[in-house]
């Protein structure tokens, strides 16, 4: 598999505050990675490091298994970092055509690509005269001119409205369907969980979790139901064997099985009981419950 | 090369502040042109610019040198809010994203700054030249293109001052703070000139051989200015007895030291990009 980038036990220091610790970490061509953290974890750090707008302490990184130096490999890159930065008494257009110059690309992708995001119609539009979902959305037709190898993107829809939030994600969406490695830092995890087929976890600057969505944590999976009374329910359950635990979270009793569940059989057991449920179902935990999980247990 | 010009030309050109700035300097420039056209009387002496030799070669090329370097002022505006939007703006930052390497990024600063110079010289020749072979009393050829080197001073001093405009914009990020900057260098060099001569050494005439290589005072020094050479005013000195005898050439010491400041300030503005994180 192609490496696009790998980062070798990176470290950055701000005085005595320890960004990145002894990070490490490769991307696999075609993959889409969410780095997941709190916010201050380090993840805007290693992006700046590896875009070369942060300077690191130690550690190695290499783009495309080094074969071009830094810069070079960055005019095949698309990266979208906080805030959207524009030259704003520049058009739509005009500031992708900068653009173009300093990739060394033509203009002839430039209306495909405003197009993609929707601007197509506000192209001779002053940037500054733009909202923030539409500076967003320049952005990221800057970040795809040169149809990139990988777009990172770092906090895509940090303070954008749900109507906001829901563009950039389809549009995220729709560019990791065509098959481009995309490296989304976020600290919302659903975004991650949507997008994402690898994860990377960070806290205080250290790598926790390194690997794939469905790799992390437990997989183990937990039973919901509900009935008329509860009380019956419960009493009924603690008579079912495999069981190895049985809660209630306010109008639902959750339960966990030691080994795999027949939800059919349990369904028959407790009707014998005269004890007939509204609603039984699986569940598994998400990956902000895993995510807690992880974060806490380390910290 | 091109490339990083063009893409320094499209953040000037667009920005009309700019535009405009660019657009009046050298509207300026070319009113230098119209000093042929100052006429006046003092009493009986009836007084024609035009009649007074300072159009003469090779006499043009220093006074039109010496008068064409004052209002440069308006591209150091120019050269400082380019640099110091790159940091209000963020897009320094968005331009290495885009992968642009640093050097690259000083790189098409200077030459920018070349290239403003370079005009400026072009267009300091080209209307020298004219009026020149308008007013001149002579036209040999010989005469004419001697002692051009006064054009070679102002391109240096042009360049030198540009440079320090670029590297007060990188160091301090702000277009209103790097001009007033500017201003306050100017005053430390010669408030800095009277306290070491007079409290700290007790003797001028050394205080004046350190302080002449301040970037300011150097890039001031490489063009001596050109009104006392005119032969109307060494008669009225001479006959008075005040004036001294003065050295009018090209100050060559000076033209290195400028450059060497020039240096300086390109691969100080380069380390400071370097050095910081954005």
């Amino acid at each position: 598999m192609e490496t696009i980038l790998s980062i070798r036990n990176l470290n950055k220091r701000y005085g005595r505050v320890h960004a990145v610790n002894d990070l490490s970490l490769d991307i696999q061509k075609g993959n889409v990675y969410g780095i997941l953290g709190p916010n201050g974890s380090g993840k805007s750090t290693t992006l700046g490091i590896v875009l070369n707008v942060v300077n690191r302490s130690s550690g190695d990184y290499a783009w495309f298994d080094g074969k071009l130096p830094t810069h070079e490999a960055l005019k095949k890159v698309g990266a979208i970092i906080e805030r959207p930065n524009f030259y704003p008494y520049m058009s739509a257009q005009q500031n992708l055509e900068l653009v173009c110059k300093i990739k060394g690309i033509g203009y002839h992708k430039v209306q495909e690509k405003l197009e993609l995001v929707g601007l197509w119609e506000r192209k001779d539009s002053k940037f500054r005269t733009f909202s923030l979902g539409m500076k967003q959305r320049l952005a990221i037709a800057s970040a795809l001119l040169n149809d990139p190898e990988i777009l990172i993107l770092d906090e895509p829809t940090n303070g954008l409205d749900p109507q906001g939030i829901r563009q950039i994600r389809e549009i995220i969406q729709l560019i990791a369907s065509q098959g481009t490695t995309i490296l989304l830092a976020s600290h919302l995890l659903d975004e991650v969980e949507k997008v994402c087929s690898h994860v990377l976890v960070l806290q205080y600057g250290k790598v926790l979790y390194s690997g794939t969505v469905a790799g992390m944590g437990s997989q183990q999976s937990y039973w919901e139901l509900r009935s008329a009374s509860l009380e019956a329910l419960q009493t009924a359950l603690a008579q079912y064997p495999d069981l190895s635990s049985i809660t209630l979270e306010q109008d639902t009793v959750v339960v966990q099985a030691k080994s795999g569940l027949d939800a059919g059989l349990l369904n028959k057991f407790l009707s014998e009981r005269g004890i007939y449920v509204h609603h039984l179902m699986e569940r598994k935990r998400s990956l902000e419950q895993q995510f807690l999980t992880l974060t806490e247990t380390k910290s | 090369m091109k490339r990083l010009l063009a893409i320094e030309l499209q953040k000037i050109w667009l920005n009309r502040a700019s535009r405009i700035l660019t657009l009046t300097y050298f509207g300026i420039l070319s009113l230098i042109a119209l000093i042929a056209s100052i006429e006046f009387d003092l009493g009986p002496i009836h007084f024609d610019a035009s009649e007074q030799g300072i159009f003469n070669f090779p006499y043009i090329w220093h006074l039109n040198s010496y008068i064409g370097a004052s209002p440069k002022i308006f591209l150091a505006l120019v050269i400082v809010s380019m640099m110091a939007n790159e940091y209000t703006y963020g897009t320094l930052k968005q331009n290495l994203i885009d992968g642009m390497s640093k050097k690259e990024f000083v790189l098409s600063k200077f030459l920018t700054v070349l290239v403003f110079s370079g005009l400026s010289t072009v267009f300091i020749f080209v209307i020298s030249l004219l009026l020149g072979l308008m007013y001149s009393t002579y036209d040999e050829v010989g005469i004419i293109f001697s002692e051009m080197d006064y054009l070679l001073a102002f391109f240096v001093k042009l360049t030198g001052f540009f440079s320090f405009c670029l590297f007060l914009g990188v160091l301090i990020k702000r277009s209103a703070f790097a001009i007033g900057f500017l201003f306050v260098w100017y005053l430390i060099e010669n408030i800095g000139y009277l306290i070491f001569g007079k409290l700290i050494v007790n003797d001028f005439e050394l205080a004046r051989s350190i302080f002449r290589y301040m970037p300011l005072e150097a890039m001031s020094g490489v063009l001596i200015e050109p009104f006392t050479k005119l032969d109307m005013i060494q008669a009225v000195g001479n006959q008075v007895g005040v004036l001294e005898i003065k050295d009018y050439a090209v100050d060559y010491g000076l033209v290195a030291v400028v450059l060497v400041w020039t240096g300086l300030f390109v691969w100080g503005s380069y380390a400071l990009i370097q050095k910081r994180d954005l």
